[in-house]
């Protein structure tokens, strides 16, 4: 089969099944019947819903260090993590929603035994950022936003080694939440407000929800010709 | 005051692949038959249609199919003087949670255990002495022999329509299988999977050092077929979203493209999803059950009475139940005494991740049970007094997937964001293959499941408290299996490679993914001071209660769990259907 028939034939087949698909929806309570063809938003003009205008700069600014634009391939900022991130706040991720959270805790636990906070996500942000802030005020003199590249990396870096220590929240765990986000953010599915228009897929060579390869299993050593496929049917 | 359904013959607990098989086994005997499922009913269409199971972030990372740590988990510690703390979030092992349980988002590798595994006691007493177990290892037979079950693989294979090549039919070595296999009466219903890149130089490599390499058995299907039930799979399109991932395919062989759909056709069987068993409850004299009580889809309690009680609800959750019930004997790991709760054990894993700059591998291109595997290093294999451990694993070279959030090996020393971590990923995605050992895990002591004094759940009751740690009889075996990783890895002369194994400092950590394969807890054996259950899962104190599904390892394989799995809960309800039946009883003489 060629490329351009395996291709049309699987438009035709996600088209096919989005029509017959009525207002299913993934996980995360976002319908799969949107448009195929809504644009994604501008970061530029999107209002978080979770994040206030301050907190808000501070996750933009935070994500363009950990994913920046320099060099090969797309940034966090270019794909709209942040977005992504702001979503995910008011999902049942933020609220750990089905994570055990009965107590008592135990906040010192080896980290062997996994997440042992009282915190949701959520809460872990608004006093990781607050508290990340008001290092950068107190010990720096600016906020972390006005810090230069090299200044944010050293902020960061802290935080990941757990160099810095918060009264109310772990600074490594604040961190690891945001890395783990940003990344997923960078990767998942455009429908997760991420990864817009593809770009981290196309980046990296992943097919996306192609999700059928039966002509290619046994063509060894020869890179995949076909860009991505998303959710919603976009094409990239 | 609980409300009380009408009486049926069988209630059972759970949905999974143990409770489908049975509902199939024990309504051609004309029983009625119910189960009661605690998640939510699912099928191929809609639940799991295409396109909506490829994403990877709701179902590969935020676990979709999985059981809800916030209404179900347990409690893990190293030791017994430690103090047990939630598992809160899901890592190392994934529960199923809904109709098909784990079997609609397994992988899929479909092993037989070898006959040595089932009578590993006495193996190891006959072959190497006694004196090699070492005092805290409590390592037992199962009480059942290989040749008892073959019938049972067999016909368990053929349901599940695996996908793979015999090595040994009837006695007589086959060429393209796996020579130290158990001997089978047939050959797998479907040829073996596709061949990817990975496997085949994986295979090269083994070939040339001497070893014996083939295809992982797989329960996905490599062409069209259809088993004994009547029910359809469809051929695999390695579409790289398997395990976490119901099949959008119909190709993943599950309780739902295997057995449910001709199941539900039968009128003497129902079943009610979205309600959870707390308790099964005794009658005075606690040697009979009358039937479960559970809390239906409205939140009401329900009494649900029953003549037989079966368990399937999964390893864990079975030894919860028996210890929430008061069915057996808790185990004491101090005085020994007691068996619920015993012998608790998972698996041994390791593996190597390889770099090639110049391959092009496709990782998105694969399915769960695809890959290349061998037994050389085998428990049936190893001369246990001479290499110091008791214990085997096998290794396969396998492609799953290429899901990028979970799935994004960098090279050692790559940072873990900023350019150069943007740039690794560029260079380093579709670059890599590995091999992993699987592992045998051995009982111990002081490795057990017991019911936590401080955690409970949304309904008072008190969670499982999981007492578990490494030890060094493994971590030798484990170690052993490095050594080989390491001599194949380097033979294939990648640019860079990274082992990753367990050494002696090493301790339990919940948070990385290892394997849905708990066994134990609530073993069979032949006799009752020491195991939970008789040879044909029958409870030794209630005999109307029999309890299917891994808890009754008395340790782990060095295999996946579930062929082994499939054939008990054939096994048992034979023993049911021709012996039970006609005189409900114990039917091993305590
Ligand atoms: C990600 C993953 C990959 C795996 N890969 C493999 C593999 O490659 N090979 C292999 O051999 N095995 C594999 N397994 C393991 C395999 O899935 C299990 O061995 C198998 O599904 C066990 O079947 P079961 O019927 O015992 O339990 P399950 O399939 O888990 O079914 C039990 C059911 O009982 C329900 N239940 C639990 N408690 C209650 C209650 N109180 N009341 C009512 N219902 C209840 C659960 O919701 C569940 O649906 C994998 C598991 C996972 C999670
Ligand atoms: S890889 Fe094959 S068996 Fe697995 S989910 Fe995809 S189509 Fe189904």
């Amino acid at each position: 089969m060629s490329a351009k028939l395996e291709n049309a034939s699987r438009r035709d087949f996600i088209k096919g099944s989005l029509m017959m698909i009525p207002a299913v929806t993934v996980g995360s309570g976002v319908s799969l019947t949107a448009a195929a063809d809504e644009p994604p938003p501008n970061l530029a003009d999107y209002t978080p819903t979770f994040f206030d205008a301050e907190e808000w700069q501070f996750v933009m600014a935070a994500c363009d260090r950990l994913i920046p634009s320099d060099g090969a391939g797309p940034g966090a900022l270019e794909t709209n993590v942040p977005i992504f991130i702001d979503k995910q706040m008011e999902g049942k991720f933020g609220h750990a929603a089905d994570w055990y959270m009965k107590g008592p805790f135990t906040e010192d636990a080896s980290p062997l035994f996994g997440y042992q906070s009282s915190l949701t996500p959520r809460e872990v942000y608004r006093k990781g950022i607050a508290a990340t802030r008001r290092h950068c005020q107190d010990a720096l003199g600016e906020d972390f936003r006005g810090l230069d590249a090299a200044g944010q990396d050293r902020v960061l870096t802290q935080l990941e080694q757990g160099a810095l220590e918060f009264d109310e929240v772990s600074a490594s765990q604040f961190f690891a939440f945001l890395l783990q986000n940003t990344k997923e953010g960078y990767f998942a599915d455009p429908i997760h407000g991420g990864n817009k228009h593809m770009a981290a897929w196309k980046f990296i060579g992943f097919p996306g929800a192609r999700a059928a390869y039966r002509e290619w299993v046994d063509q060894h050593d020869r890179a995949y010709p076909l860009g991505p496929v998303s959710l919603t049917g976009e094409r990239g | 005051m609980a409300k009380t359904q009408p009486h049926v013959d069988v209630v059972m607990i759970g949905l999974g692949w143990t409770n489908s098989i049975m509902g199939m086994e024990l309504t051609e005997e004309g029983l009625n038959v119910l189960a009661l499922e605690r998640g939510p009913d699912q099928d191929t269409v809609p639940e799991f249609a295409y396109p909506k199971m490829a994403d990877e972030l709701t179902y590969g990372v935020r676990y979709q199919l999985m059981q809800r740590p916030a209404k179900s988990t347990v409690t893990v510690r190293h030791g017994v003087r430690d103090s047990a703390l939630p598992y809160r979030s899901l890592g190392s092992f994934l529960p199923g949670n809904g109709v098909g349980g784990a079997g609609t988002h397994w992988n899929g590798h479909t092993w037989r255990p070898q006959p040595q595994e089932l009578r590993l006691k006495s193996y190891v007493e006959e072959t190497f002495g006694a004196d090699i177990i070492p005092d805290d290892m409590t390592i037992q037979d199962f009480g059942v022999s290989y040749d008892e079950l073959e019938p049972h693989f067999d016909f368990f294979e053929k349901v599940a329509g695996i996908a793979g090549k015999a090595g040994n039919l009837n006695g007589e070595i086959q060429a393209g299988g796996n020579p130290f296999e158990g001997w089978r009466s047939d050959e797998y219903p479907m040829p073996p999977m596709a061949r990817t890149l990975n496997d085949s130089m994986f295979r090269d490599v083994a070939k040339a050092q001497g070893l014996h390499p083939f295809p992982l058995p797989a329960a996905n299907a490599s062409e069209a077929y259809t088993n004994p039930y009547g029910m359809q799979l469809a051929p695999c399109n390695y579409c790289g979203f398997c395990e976490r991932y119901g099949c959008l395919n119909g190709s993943k062989s599950s309780p739902q493209t295997c057995v449910l759909g001709a199941l539900k056709r039968r009128e003497n069987f129902s079943y009610r999803a979205n309600c959870e068993v707390m308790k099964v409850e005794l009658a005075e004299d606690g040697k009979t059950a009358t039937g479960v009580t559970y809390i239906d889809e409205n939140g009401d309690e329900v009494f649900q009475p029953a003549d037989l009680v079966i368990m399937g609800a999964y390893s864990l959750h079975n030894v919860h139940l028996l210890l929430l019930s008061g069915i057996g004997e808790p185990y004491n790991p101090i005085s020994g005494d007691g068996v619920v709760g015993k012998n608790y054990a998972y698996q041994m894993n390791g593996g190597a991740t390889l770099y090639f700059q110049d391959k092009a591998f496709n990782p998105f291109i694969g399915a769960g049970a695809n890959g290349e595997t061998l037994n050389d290093f085998g428990v049936e294999q190893i001369d246990f007094a001479r290499e110091g451990f008791i214990g085997g694993s096998y290794f396969n070279a396998a492609m799953t997937n290429g899901q990028p959030i979970r799935n994004m090996p960098l090279p050692g020393g790559a940072p873990q964001w900023g350019a150069e971590w943007k740039e690794a990923v560029q260079q380093t995605y579709g670059h890599t293959m590995t091999i992993g050992s699987h592992g045998s895990n051995m009982a111990y002591r002081d490795c057990y499941l017991d019911l936590d004094p401080t955690y409970t759940d949304d309904h008072g009751r008190p969670l499982m408290r999981m007492t578990f740690d490494w030890k060094d009889n493994d971590v030798r075996m484990t170690q052993f299996m490095k050594q080989k990783i390491d001599t194949l890895s380097r033979a294939l002369a990648p640019d860079d490679y990274k082992l990753s194994f367990k050494d002696f400092d090493s301790h339990y950590d919940v948070r990385p993914y290892q394997t849905t394969h708990n066994v134990g807890g609530a073993i069979m054996g032949s006799d009752p001071s020491t195991s939970v259950l008789n040879r044909y899962l029958q409870s030794w104190d209630v005999h109307n209660v029999f309890v299917m599904g891994a808890s009754a390892f008395p340790q782990n394989l060095q295999y996946n769990p579930t062929g082994l799995v499939g054939a008990l809960t054939y096994w048992a309800a034979k023993a049911i259907r021709e012996q039970y039946l006609k005189n409900p009883g114990p039917l091993v003489q305590a």
